[in-house]
């Protein structure tokens, strides 16, 4: 047990009695109720977990929390808490979700899929999202949405 | 609730109760009288189908009663509502209701939840619109029949006049409630404005922003977290445990045996483990022993050497029309073929999970993400001796349901456990847990035989289920009912019945039986049109153009279905390259229809299914957002799932996660296009009919591109690779 410092969604937070090898998904959702990063696999194979680390997606069910000291971690709840940003709403516009259990998953994908590859073709997308299931196959709307907020993002003259 | 003032107009079919709350606010609730309740009990016999409030600032809330797992009715009903209620949808929010027996049928599943739902919530928002009309009237001394309402206003167009429905709330308490029977309720999808669009689902902005929502989101004071060690061995019982080594180990507040109960489908005897963290219960877990007592052996080369024994046999004839044997006899060309599908698991995103809370006071509270609270409270009520009226159930969004949320078992045991530490604790199952401790989607084989007579058309047709059950009775998910296409369609027509004893525990699977036996009918009956010369299309059309007897479809908007979905295709009107297929296919369940073509281009024995086209009738589309979700989602799973299959070894399944378990990725799916009829038949559900038809339009476009007729599912039984 030990206590480290995390830096979530730009703030800096301490983590007390955290066990040694504790993925970041559970401390991120028993120890600082940030729920919105999903357990599903639990050995990094179907993306529910996803949380962006310096921008790039990761699975935090295998991740251990104590490795990921100094890095900037974003979670779903902070990659806009508005919604505004152009992933999310193009999520929205295309209605992606239907449970949505995955979808925090496939949207920090999506973002720093957008982030580096501004314009993607189908190609690009399924190569960037196949690592994230969606058991109610929502996949034809995610490659749609993802043509959408590249849209938004080149319309808005930023980057996503 | 707390009505000032309330007041009923009962009627045969359903009635309106209209109130009026301290906030001014008008509540009109729609339901059903319970005749049988109100002689057995003093309590209010009224059942309120749901509530429609209507605050002064004019927002308007629908009270939606039904779990919500991804099928969208949360979306759905309040729209019908808004409608009816001409009101603008943005002004509607939705409130998710707890388990409450006025509330009548709470459950997600067997598509049933818009056709019950289509009437009470028109008369609901009509009613209501109905009120406000005459409101405004009497307030302005005009006739109801010159106003007129949209936008939640009420307009009197001739002097100009117009009111917000929120200030005409007083009066609209005070008016007498309309009879049922005399509201104009819109029914034909010309005469809807939003009905029928493409509206985002009420819940996006929590999901996309990942605000709590789910089950497994749940978070109270004081909580612990748990996991529950079942034995891998169907109806494997603990005899002993290390629970004391395991209770001492870090982060671990209780560790216990739960010796369980008898019931299937009910809380089984495990190990419980508690923990201030989930991780540290899970780690802990790698450290219990226990010595299991099983008795059960089940395993798949069992079955398929059972099933080869029962092929020979004439098992149980389900029913006979005319005289097949003679028909075959006098045929001028027999088909025979074999299918086999696997068992197959639900695989929810959402591993199962509740939170429960006993109160000191003998009070229980549940979180769950379940298909069927009422189940769940009645097995939690005989199993921990608790009176139903004791439990309270909150319903969470569910991350998944596909019918393995119909089932309870992880209820009881939240609940169990909740009363044993008299903490609020959350179980979450694992993965495993998840794969290991389903309820499967039962395999079958099917042997069937057909007659054509000398102009190719299909006379008599002799089918052979085998599939799992006892005594004459299937297990649950395994049912195939005589009455189902092709019946009535074929002069001769006999179905028999095989049954393999197994302890696998098996439950209702999307579309429940349809999803599975649609693949081999549909897969046959191309292999019967291509022997007799005929187009797998035209084969279809012709077989609906004429009955025998009662059907249980209506051949019109099945032979419709059929037609479109070929003419969007291109069906019979493109050159397609050699290595490249179409294949049709056609079912009708839940009250729905549904067609697709799906074009596929092989390269070996790899496949590419890259487009379906697809389309459905169901009568009138509610919202177009959610009702081609569920026919993309339909194709993507029975694409998944033919891919997929459970096996079993000595009594317990062997998959465990997706690592062995491989759900298609994005890369796989194809292009959906989605079309319907759109017609005044009462709408039916959208979870389950797009699915069964998926399959085999999938598989028949993979023999027009390959040579290669699928009889064995997953693919990779028949050599392909999706």
């Amino acid at each position: 047990m030990s206590s480290i410092s995390l830096k979530i969604n730009g703030q800096a937070v301490t983590v007390d009695d955290i066990p040694s090898d504790m993925p970041l998904l559970w401390a991120l959702r028993d120890k600082l109720d940030l729920v919105g990063t999903k357990y599903s696999c639990g050995i990094g194979v179907c993306g529910s977990c996803t949380v962006l680390v310096n921008g790039v997606p990761m699975r935090s069910c295998v991740v251990p929390a104590i490795s990921m000291a100094g890095m900037e971690i974003t979670t779903i709840e902070g990659l806009d808490p508005t919604g505004e940003h152009p992933v999310q709403k193009a999520w929205n516009e295309e209605d992606v979700p239907q449970c949505g259990y995955c979808q925090g998953g496939q949207i920090l994908t999506a973002s720093a899929l957008l982030q580096q590859n501004p314009d993607p073709s189908d190609e690009d997308i399924d190569s960037a999202m196949a690592g994230v299931l969606c058991r109610c196959g929502t996949y034809h709307r995610i490659r749609k949405a993802i043509k959408l907020a590249a849209r938004y993002s080149a319309e808005s003259g930023g980057g996503s | 609730m707390n009505p000032l003032e309330q007041r009923t107009m009962i009627d045969r079919r359903s009635f309106l109760k209209v109130s009026i709350l301290t906030t001014g606010a008008l509540v009109v609730g729609c339901g059903r009288f319970d005749t049988e309740q109100a002689d057995e009990t003093a309590g209010d016999p009224w059942i309120a189908n749901l509530y429609v409030r209507i605050d002064p600032d004019g927002k308007i809330t629908i009270v939606s009663k039904n779990p919500e797992g991804g099928q969208g009715v949360k979306t759905a009903f309040p729209m019908v509502v808004a409608e009816c209620l001409n009101v603008d949808w943005k002004d509607v929010s939705v409130e998710q209701a707890p388990l409450d027996d006025r509330y009548g049928r709470q459950v997600a599943g067997g598509s049933r939840g818009t056709p019950d739902g289509w009437d009470d919530l028109r008369v609901a928002g009509t009613a209501a619109s109905y009120l406000l009309i005459a409101a405004a009237a009497e307030e302005w001394g005009v006739a109801p029949e010159d106003c007129r309402a949209g936008n939640g206003t009420v307009v009197h167009e001739a002097s100009g006049r117009s009111a917000r429905y929120g200030s005409l709330l007083q009066t609209a308490a005070g008016l007498p409630v309309p009879d049922v029977e005399d509201l104009d309720l819109k029914s034909r999808p010309e005469d809807f404005s939003l009905l029928g669009t493409f509206v985002p689902g009420v819940d996006n902005s929590r999901i996309l922003t990942g605000q709590p929502l789910f089950g497994c989101d749940t978070r109270l004071d004081g909580m612990l977290y748990a996991v529950f060690e079942k034995c891998p061995v169907f109806e494997g019982k603990v005899r002993d445990a290390n629970v004391e080594e395991v209770g001492k180990l870090p982060g671990v507040t209780h560790a216990f045996v739960v010796n369980g109960t008898d019931d299937l489908q009910g809380l089984r005897s495990g190990v419980a483990i508690v923990a201030g963290t989930w991780w540290e219960a899970n780690s802990a877990r790698k450290r219990l022993r226990v010595n299991w007592d099983t008795s059960h052996s089940d395993s798949s080369a069992d079955f398929e050497r059972q099933a080869e024994a029962l092929r020979g046999q004439t098992g149980e004839v389900l029913r006979s029309d005319g005289d097949v044997d003679e028909a075959l006899g006098a045929a001028s060309q027999i088909v025979e073929s074999s299918y086999y599908y696997p068992f197959v698991g639900h695989a929810n995103m959402e591993p199962q999970n509740c939170t429960a809370h006993y109160r000191e006071s003998g009070q229980l509270e549940l979180w769950a993400p379940t298909q069927n609270p009422k189940s769940g409270r009645q097995l939690i009520s005989k199993t921990l001796g608790i009176a139903e009226d004791q439990i309270h159930v909150n319903m969470t969004r569910i991350g998944g349901g596909f019918g393995r949320r119909l089932r309870s078992e992880f209820m009881a045991e939240a609940a169990w456990i909740a009363r044993e530490i008299r903490q609020p604790v959350q179980l979450q199952w694992t993965r495993e847990d998840d794969m290991r401790h389903d309820y499967y989607r039962p395999g079958a084989w099917h042997d069937f035989r057909a007659g054509l007579d000398e102009d190719g058309r299909m006379i008599a047709f002799d089918h052979h289920f085998i599939t799992f059950g006892a005594n004459g009775e299937t297990v649950s998910g395994a049912d195939l009912s005589p009455r189902h296409y092709p019946a009535g369609l074929v002069p001769h027509f006999r179905l028999r019945q095989s049954l393999i004893g197994t302890n696998v525990p098996t439950g209702p699977w999307r579309s429940p039986g349809h999803s599975a036996y649609c693949w081999s009918y549909q897969s046959f009956f191309d292999e019967v049109a291509l022997a007799a010369g005929r187009d797998p299309l035209e084969f279809r059309l012709d077989l609906l153009s004429r009955s025998y007897g009662e059907t249980q479809l209506d051949r019109q908007r099945a032979s419709d279905v059929l037609e479109l979905a070929a003419a969007k295709a291109g069906w019979g009107q493109r050159q397609l390259g050699a290595d490249r297929g179409l294949g049709i296919a056609f079912h009708f369940d839940h009250g729905g229809y549904v067609a697709h073509v799906a074009e596929v281009v092989a390269d070996g024995s790899s496949i590419k299914v890259e487009k379906v086209f697809s389309a459905t009738d169901i009568g009138p589309v509610i919202n177009l957002s959610g009702a081609k979700n569920q026919v993309e989602g339909c194709v993507v799973d029975a694409l998944s799932t033919a891919n997929l299959e459970v096996t079993f070894v000595n009594g317990a399944a062997q998959q465990s996660n997706f690592n062995d378990y491989e759900l298609l990725r994005i890369g796989q799916a194809p292009e959906i296009e989605c079309h319907f009829i759109q017609s005044d038949n009462p709408p039916s559900g959208l979870g389950e009919p797009p699915i069964a038809p998926a399959t085999p339009a999938i598989t028949n476009a993979i023999f027009a591109a390959t040579g290669t007729r699928i009889r064995e599912l997953p693919f990779s039984r028949s050599g392909i690779f999706i």
